[in-house]
């Protein structure tokens, strides 16, 4: 008898993606996918779409799952878990959608200190709509909105959402991983874990900044996106716990 | 000379917004109309417009930062569609009610939920109470030249208006037509400089916009903006008489075709006009006395010209790309149906509702429209007064 080594997610749909090729969503929802099946909560999970590339999100999620209007998921997500507080509630957004239309809604649902866990999406630019600027955007970086790349003097500087919501005294944790290497995956995984878990033992408010490829947007190859994340943005966008309120605990 | 080109809606209006190079764009992507801002902030990065551009967080900060820029003084736009009109809806009002002349683009498409990117009305007509004047685009060209004549129409000195050009989403945003460009320095001698009008920080002449005004004065204060809406229709037309000076393109407050013999009608916006004109010159070689009114300035309506316009018709039909909700008739016939009403001889009025959410408008859905009306006309008889057409049931 053959012996399974790979299989798909039951929290997936059989249903491929159709993400870029080199993008990092698809890998990011296989991961939520994953950790969703082995704490056996797919049956009482609900899931926030965005608007932004991953719009389609409710297509490969296996799990009920409601769209809202961009940037308001974090909001949304509160009504969800105030009203069915059994129920496991994540929100999964982009940097268009949490650090542009979206940062009153993030920012005070961190301050009440919901008990749900977001995953935020940042690939440094507006990918579905065609690579504009965003706020995390790096300085000199070239997108379609900032053709002679980011001046600060006239379009800011790149927005850093991890430190920002980890002086919040109502989040619990706080972490940003990546998702260009093997052993960022595996990182990325454990924070998503834990992120479902703290919400599972009713800990409050995660968040999980992944630093996420965009090679379509950054107009890179696939590979040379992989190697940006390290060399580049993560240089800006450092990688790590920027808080955990029970790591003693645990 | 003019310069006859083939571009893309959005790329049409993008580049009129480049030959009247205003002070401040704020700018936020929402599709269809993302493409339109994009290639704006190419002209800024290129150097080919002098424009201060603004990347803002979402549409409530553009439509803000743009009654920021327009109480100080400058000439300002920006450009949207659906979910970011519908977010700017507080601010509409503020802009209107402060009377900032504002040009905005709107890239027409449907409103969430469910959630859909593609061309309808819902948007505009959402926004179709805010105190902006709405004109309304068929083509390419109709919204480049909109787009002109919004500026001289906005910053009317009795006027004073913010204005949207309204034109459909991917139908015309998206696809190829042949245009006519004028010249950058025929459209910046149309326009005109930018004539500011109580700018903040001029000390000589202080102000303060938008202050608390309780029941004492706010009544006076709207009674004030509705007097200012009847002005609005004879300066749309001086403007299109000049504009026809150097465009050779004539606009009026609405276009009619074929109407004035006509016994069977129909009202339609935007795009669908053009296909709707198809098919009543078909029904016209049948000897069949067919036509049409497309509005153009939606608001401010002309009530008295386009009831004037329809009232000898047997019958008419007005074909909406939105619906009301809880009003019984969509928002188009309501107005047909208001300019209508003072006549005692006028058409048996219906009301389709098509297109939604990008749903093709076809040749044939003029056709069993008109065959519809014919029998309305000769019987009187009426199977609905509102319906859906195109739709599956």
């Amino acid at each position: 008898m053959k012996k399974i080594v790979f299989k798909r997610p039951e929290s997936l749909k059989k249903e491929p993606f159709r993400y870029c090729p080199g993008c990092g969503h698809s890998l990011i929802h296989r991961l939520i996918a994953e950790c969703i099946d082995s704490f056996g909560i797919r049956g009482k999970t609900i899931g926030i779409a965005p608007v932004g590339c991953a719009v389609f999100a409710y297509d490969y999620f296996n799990i009920d799952m409601i769209e809202c209007a961009h940037g308001r998921p974090p909001a949304v997500a509160t009504g969800i878990k105030r009203t069915r507080p059994d129920k496991i509630v994540f929100s999964y957004q982009g940097d268009g959608d949490l650090a542009a239309i979206g940062t009153a809604e993030i920012i005070h649902a961190a301050n009440r200190g919901e008990n749900i866990s977001v995953f935020f999406i940042n690939n440094a630019n507006y990918g579905m709509t065609g690579g504009q600027m965003a706020p995390t955007t790096l300085l000199e970086q070239y997108t379609s909105t900032t053709r002679s790349g980011r001046k600060p003097e006239i379009h800011g500087y790149p927005l850093r959402i991890a430190e920002l919501l980890s002086t919040i005294e109502g989040t619990s944790f706080v972490i940003r991983t990546a998702v260009n290497s093997h052993k960022n995956l595996m990182n990325t995984k454990r924070a998503i874990e834990k992120a479902f878990r703290y919400q599972i033992e009713d800990r409050g408010f995660s968040l999980v900044e992944i630093l996420s490829q965009c090679p379509v947007g950054w107009k890179m190859s696939p590979e040379d996106s992989l190697k940006w994340v390290d060399e580049t943005m993560s240089k800006i966008f450092p990688l790590g716990v920027y808080k955990d309120k029970f790591k003693e605990a645990d | 000379m003019a310069k006859i080109v083939a571009v893309t809606g959005n790329e049409a209006v993008a580049n009129a917004l480049r030959q009247v190079n205003p002070d401040v764009c704020a700018a936020y992507p929402i599709t269809p109309q993302t493409d339109m801002m994009q290639r704006f902030s190419g002209f800024v990065s290129d150097g080919k417009v002098k424009t201060e551009i603004i990347l803002v967080e979402s549409e409530h900060s553009s439509m803000s930062a743009c009654v920021g820029a327009s109480a100080a003084g400058g000439r300002v736009i920006t450009a949207t569609s659906s979910q970011g009109l519908a977010l700017m809806n507080e601010i509409l009002y503020i802009a209107s009610g402060t009377r900032l002349p504002i040009v905005m683009p709107v890239v027409n498409r449907a409103l969430s939920a469910p959630l859909n990117i593609h061309g309808d009305h819902s948007d505009a007509m959402g926004a179709r109470d805010s105190g902006w004047i709405q004109l309304w685009s068929e083509n390419a060209q109709e919204a480049y030249d909109n787009t002109i004549q919004a500026f001289r129409i906005a910053e009317h000195m009795d006027i004073r208006l913010p204005v949207m050009i309204c034109l459909d989403g991917f139908i015309i945003s998206h696809s190829i037509e042949r245009i006519e460009y004028l010249e950058d320095e025929q459209v910046q001698n149309f326009v005109g400089e930018f004539k500011q009008l109580y700018p903040l920080l001029d000390l000589a002449h202080p102000v303060s916009y938008g202050p608390l005004i309780l029941p004492d004065y706010y009544m006076e204060f709207r009674k004030a903006q509705a007097e200012v809406n009847t002005k609005v229709p004879e300066v749309v037309l001086d403007v299109a008489a000049d504009f026809e000076k150097i465009s050779g393109r004539k606009y009026g407050l609405f276009e009619t075709y074929r109407l004035e013999d006509a016994e069977i009608g129909i009202v339609i916006l935007n795009s669908a006009a053009g296909t709707t004109k198809d098919v009543i010159d078909e029904f016209r070689n049948k000897g069949i006395k067919a036509g049409l009114l497309k509005p153009r300035l939606y608001r401010p309506f002309p009530y008295v010209e386009t009831g004037e316009a329809l009232k000898h018709l047997k019958a008419l039909c007005v074909l909406d790309r939105a619906d009301s909700f809880g009003s019984s008739f969509s928002p188009v016939y309501m107005d047909i149906a208001s300019s209508l009403y003072p006549y005692n001889d006028k058409p048996i009025l219906i009301n389709k509702i098509y297109g939604l959410g990008g749903r093709d408008y076809l040749p044939e859905h003029a056709e069993i429209v008109l065959n519809e009306l014919i029998d309305i006309a000769e019987t009187g008889n009426v199977k609905s007064y509102k319906e859906y057409i195109g739709v599956r049931e």
